[in-house]
């Protein structure tokens, strides 16, 4: 496939108000095929209205979306996901009762077709292949995919997040947070994972709050304060510093402390 | 997750632990243990097959509606409606059958068409009852599908409140529609299902070897839910809601369809034991089923199925049923006060949910 220069996503001007709180303000993002962006600011900052906006839970008030270089307006989650838009939650959004492969086909679980197609069962052996050619795809580490997922350490159960929401033609997989939860050793696995969906045509948008964890991954970082973009640089020509100088307003609530001290 | 490369990840676990042979089939032991206990304590009539066929027969209507129930439970909801949705379909199946037949027998004396049967016939007394079953399996689907509406479109905060709610009502209009007195006699065919067995093989001895059709009955429909909840994507997405409804939800599965779904079977349950019940005692009465709901209940946790939902097996349900079946038969055969059973049958009740406590904190990381 030649290089395409067009961005997989591209938002402009994107405005969104709750009653009179002003969450987005006109903002502009661009994510690049094979580009991890990383979203960073402030609580409050508009980062995840600005995902609820691209993944259609909320619909804009303002401003276009383009996705592959066509306009789009994804008027709920699911007709984002069908377009190759998945969100990793927070939350994890996994079913602990059910196995690991259970999880990754979860609501799109394969079936074989009986007396004609009349009657549907599960393919139990197809699904459970396929998830571990997923698994060993993206080099996720768990012994078995018939283990239920409660028995999943943290790390394990993200990487299945992950892995659940990248396996399936996922163009875009944004994930919210994958790293707060988990314990420290953990890390470095899932960001490893992070890294490696790059290798495999799949863009990623990073929220996290975890500066390092940012750096770490991201080829790019652009940075939401109340509700508007007030930096975006790619990685290799800012600092951490500067970063959060960014997300805080640091330079301009020096000068108004300034203005009150005179 | 170890440091290393990655290993290929198996497609079922090769796991043999002493925790997991319980936690699959402990049940099944706890139900072996019992009935050789009992087989002891009364060793010349407990295991006999009149008596197993006996225990069969009476546990057949609470077969049914724990399994409705586990259903539910799965879901993390509760049904306290199945009793009272057992006893209008069953008033509603021997009104029905009288009326119909009072119906078409004024009919068939006024007109006496030739070809049409003469409604004392067997071919009228089985359209008959296929069209009394029909009504009553009508009946215990659409209060279902009112429960899961309930819970779906009007988003009360549990089912126990809708359900509670429809228990009141179901029973009230059992007890309007019938004033309040019993209905005696059902047609023939009807019977059958309750009280007739099948005879299967002549024994040595020249008896035969016979099956209540209520066991065969139960079975089948025990069949069909664990083809239902294993092998389909609708049993998938059962237990996903109950293990968790926001992941359900996340993976596009349509709760609310799942929900409705469960609590119409669930009601089409009661109206199956509701024919048992009715065919048993070849009759409609309005008190039938009173506090059934609660030993349906019982029959689910007792057979392992987690209140908590999303965890529990169509075989565990059916091995609750015959724990507080056999207890029952068993303690009677002993002569133990009937109010000693109840005694156990609570004992039993908290044992197996503390059992399943046990089993959540060993299985969950965190």
């Amino acid at each position: 496939m030649p290089a395409d220069t067009t961005p997989i996503v591209e938002m402009r001007g994107i405005v969104k108000n709750f009653g009179p709180v002003r969450a987005l303000r006109g903002v502009d993002l661009r994510l690049d095929r094979d580009e991890v962006l990383g979203l960073v600011g402030d609580n409050g900052a508009g980062k995840s209205t600005l995902m609820k906006v691209l993944t259609g839970v909320h619909q804009p008030d303002g401003g276009q979306i383009f996705f592959e270089g066509q306009q789009v307006r994804f008027e709920s989650p699911h007709a984002s996901r069908m377009n190759g838009i998945e969100m990793v939650y927070q939350d994890l959004a996994l079913a602990g009762n059910l196995s690991v492969d259970n999880n990754i086909y979860l609501g799109r679980e394969m079936t074989r077709g009986y007396l004609g197609g009349l009657i549907k069962f599960l393919d139990h052996k197809g699904m459970a292949r396929e998830a571990v050619r997923l698994l060993e795809r993206l080099r996720i580490d768990i012994r078995s995919v018939d283990y239920r997922v409660e028995t999943l350490s943290g790390g394990q159960r993200q990487a299945v997040a992950i892995g659940r929401s990248a396996g399936f033609e996922a163009k875009v997989v944004i994930m919210d947070e994958p790293t707060a939860a988990l314990a420290v050793k953990e890390v470095g696995k899932v960001l490893d994972l992070i890294h490696g969906l790059k290798d495999h045509d799949v863009a990623v948008i990073l929220i996290s709050h975890r500066l390092q964890d940012i750096f770490a991954v991201c080829d790019r970082i652009m940075v939401l304060r109340q509700g508007q973009v007030v930096g975006n640089t790619p990685k290799s020509q800012t600092s951490m510093d500067e970063i959060v100088a960014l997300i805080t307003g640091a330079q301009e609530s020096a000068i108004r402390e300034m203005w009150e001290a005179a | 997750m170890s440091a290393t490369a990655t290993t290929t990840p198996e497609t079922k676990a090769r796991r043999l632990t002493v925790s997991s042979v319980l936690d699959r089939f402990g049940i099944g032991l706890a139900l072996i243990l019992l009935m050789i206990i009992l087989a002891m304590l009364s060793p010349e009539y407990f295991l006999t097959e009149d008596n197993l066929n006996n225990v069969f027969r009476q546990s057949s209507v609470n077969a049914m509606l724990a399994l409705g129930q586990f259903l539910v439970i799965l879901t993390a909801g509760i049904d306290l409606s199945v009793g009272a949705i057992m006893a209008l379909s069953m008033i509603m199946m021997a009104l029905s059958s009288h009326e119909l037949f009072k119906l078409y027998a004024a009919f068939y004396a006024q007109a006496a068409p030739t070809a049409l049967p003469d409604p004392q016939s067997t071919t009228f007394m089985l359209v008959l009852t296929g069209v009394c079953i029909a009504i009553g399996l009508a009946i215990g689907l659409f209060v279902g599908l009112l429960n899961g509406w309930g819970t779906t479109k009007l988003r009360l905060p549990h089912p126990f409140i809708v359900t509670l709610g429809m228990m009141n009502i179901a029973r009230g209009a059992t007890d309007l529609i019938s004033g309040g007195a019993p209905i005696t006699g059902v047609p023939t065919p009807m019977r059958a299902f309750g009280a007739g067995v099948i005879l299967l093989f002549k024994k040595p001895d020249g008896e035969w070897f016979v099956v209540p059709v209520a066991l065969l009955v139960v079975i089948a429909f025990y069949f069909a839910f664990w083809v239902l909840l294993k092998h389909s994507k609708m049993g998938r997405h059962i237990y996903a809601v109950g293990g968790n409804i926001q992941a359900a939800r996340y993976a596009g599965i349509n709760v609310d369809r799942v929900l409705n779904w469960v609590y119409v079977l669930c009601g089409g349950t009661a109206a199956i034991a509701a024919l048992l019940l009715a065919g048993r005692t070849n009759s409609g009465y309005p008190k039938a089923g009173v506090g059934a709901e609660l030993d349906a209940i019982a029959a689910v946790i007792i057979g392992g199925a987690s209140f908590f939902g999303g965890r529990g097996t169509v075989i565990g349900t059916f091995i609750g049923v015959l724990i507080m079946g056999f207890i029952r038969n068993g303690l009677n055969l002993l002569n133990v006060s009937v109010f000693w059973q109840e005694v156990a049958i609570g004992v039993i009740i908290i044992a197996a949910a503390f059992v399943d406590v046990l089993r959540r904190h060993a299985a969950s990381r965190t």
